[in-house]
């Protein structure tokens, strides 16, 4: 018979480290901290309204770049937070979360051999999904000494002539650091000199703990034609079960992306672009609530990392903390199945972001202020373990 | 404001450590201490108290909320009748209340006879008081801001990038 699969597919490492999951997944008992979602539940007028629409029988296709009414209100969102204007029936697209906007937007800009600039530690997507639309992924390995920021220079020196996009993760997941305008202006005059896109990945944008806030790229002068801008509903309003995310992109792009979710999805979930109206619309002070309970937990941390003298730079975004675990002399996936078998604590090691993630934990605050206090015990005893 | 958030934090958790509330607030630990003990002081912070579910203890309790109606009478203003009412150790909360009726009284961990007595020995004969109605708590789904019922464990996958 002959090899049924297709090379490229066959050459993409399935995600994360595999081993330390299994033993994850196998230990019942065990307080885990690897969770990259909300704790809280869906508000619950998100879940009445959707339960209403079911009543109401409204269980139809909706149009392909999804319904009207909620792209108007994602168009006046992005223009209230950010003074973006996107044009609701051309430049909004629906998906089925983040992750399809990802694909589709690089399956709709990549031409084969054309370079993606991806900044790593990052989510886990963006390399295979690269590969699978035909494009050349190229690392970035962020710095710890910056804050796991991305700088001017080191784009700069990652740009070649076959560079085509910049993927722009932040806030980050696994680091939780940001990229505040100052950032944002360096980046966008090497982006604009070079001519090339960005893909910015902004579902984390509700969740920074800085003062000034969230700041988009798009939203800087002569970035808005380049860039294709991604947000959805999972981490903000807690609905990462509902599969809700969506693309802004000038209309040119837009209209390439559509025909791919048209053939490969149709439309995104009925019912959850029902509920995503009423969580835009109306649920800002739960928004507030979560992000006030995020930051007490985050700040929490940092102070328990200070005392067990673990280095650790200070995250203002998302809920992950990024701890340096390299005074131990061993690698990350070491430390977290250790400390997994030892205590029971379950941690992700930073190598599952990227290989300059060696070094680093992802340790995840969407869990309440008991748990925390009850793994951050167990891991300063397994510090001072490791210490003696 | 920081009282504002000291506030509203040890709202839901009282037994919260001074270091802890201090670090989760983002505030010097020496002012929020002085804070607290002002608040004490002025009676903003009335107690520290706890949340039981007596139903899981297996501790039966009966709990009333008590309407009242009241005729208000000359140089006697409702603060005056609430005063004969709140007084009685065995009551709960007095809320004045707009609408039908001017007192809500809820008795809490009471037994039945406890409650009737209560209300047609004490309640009833004040002068004021013109009429009230009792009515029994059958379940408790929700208090202070908690439920009571459905409490449902982490469902959430144990790892997700």
């Amino acid at each position: 018979m002959r090899n049924p699969l297709s090379e490229t597919i066959v050459s993409i490492k399935p995600s994360g480290i595999r081993k330390f999951f299994d033993i994850v997944s196998e230990m019942d008992d065990a307080i885990s901290l690897g969770v990259g979602e909300p704790d809280f539940d869906t508000p619950w007028r998100v879940r009445e309204e959707a339960i209403y629409s079911l009543e109401q029988g409204r269980t139809f296709y909706t149009s392909n770049a999804g319904l009207m009414e909620l792209k108007r209100e994602i168009s006046s969102y992005l223009d209230k937070k950010y003074n973006l204007t996107y044009h609701p029936g051309k430049e909004i697209l629906l998906t089925v979360g983040g992750s399809e906007a990802i694909d589709i937007a690089l399956r709709a800009m990549l031409d084969p051999g054309d370079e993606v600039l991806i900044p790593q530690p990052s989510y886990v997507s963006y390399l295979p999904c690269t590969i699978l639309a035909g494009g050349k992924p190229v690392i970035i390995n962020l710095k710890e000494e910056n804050e796991f920021r991305l700088t001017a220079g080191e784009l700069e020196e990652a740009i070649t002539d076959k560079t085509k996009i910049l993927v722009l993760p932040f806030p980050n997941n696994p680091t939780g650091a940001i990229l505040e305008r100052e950032d944002l202006e360096a980046l966008a005059s090497v982006i604009e000199k070079h001519d090339i896109f960005v893909l910015t990945d902004e579902i984390y944008s509700e969740l920074t703990y800085n003062e000034e806030g969230h700041c988009s790229i798009a939203a800087l002068p002569g970035m808005r034609e380049r860039t294709v801008y991604i947000n959805g509903f999972s981490k903000a309003f807690a609905m990462t079960g509902w599969r809700l995310g969506y693309a802004c992109a000038p209309r040119i792009i837009l209209e390439q992306m559509l025909k791919i979710h048209q053939f490969a999805i149709m439309c995104a979930p009925t019912t959850s672009q029902y509920a995503a109206i009423e969580a835009i619309k109306s649920c800002d002070a739960d928004v507030l609530a979560m992000r006030e309970e995020y930051d007490h937990r985050r700040r929490y941390l940092m102070d328990r990392f200070k005392n067990m003298g673990i280095k650790c730079f200070e995250p203002f975004g998302a809920f992950y903390i990024f701890p340096s675990i390299q005074e131990f002399g061993i690698s990350s996936e070491e430390f977290a199945t250790r400390f997994l078998e030892r205590k029971k604590v379950a941690v992700v090691p930073g190598t599952a972001f990227g290989d300059c993630g060696e070094g680093f934990l992802r340790i995840s605050y969407a869990y309440s202020l008991d748990t925390l206090e009850r793994a951050m015990d167990l891991l300063e005893e397994f510090v001072g373990e490791l210490r003696q | 404001m920081m009282r504002e958030k000291i506030l509203s934090y040890i709202e839901k958790n009282a037994r919260i450590d001074l270091h802890e509330l201090a670090v989760i607030l983002g505030e010097d630990e020496a002012a929020v201490m002085n804070e607290l003990e002002s608040m004490e002081k002025e009676k903003i912070i009335c107690g520290y108290h706890t949340l039981i579910d007596w139903d899981a203890a297996g501790i039966e309790k009966v709990n009333a909320l008590i309407e009242v109606r009241v005729t208000p009478q000359r140089g006697i203003g409702f603060d005056k009748v609430a005063q004969y009412i709140y007084h009685y150790p065995e009551v709960n909360a007095v809320y004045l209340i707009s609408g039908n009726f001017d007192f809500m009284v809820t008795l809490e961990g009471k037994t039945l006879r406890q409650v009737s007595e209560f209300v047609t020995q004490k309640l009833s004969t004040i002068e004021s008081v013109m009429s009230t109605r009792t009515n029994f708590i059958l379940k408790k789904y929700k208090d202070h801001g908690t439920i009571m019922v459905d409490k449902i464990e982490d469902e959430r996958m144990r790892v997700v990038l």
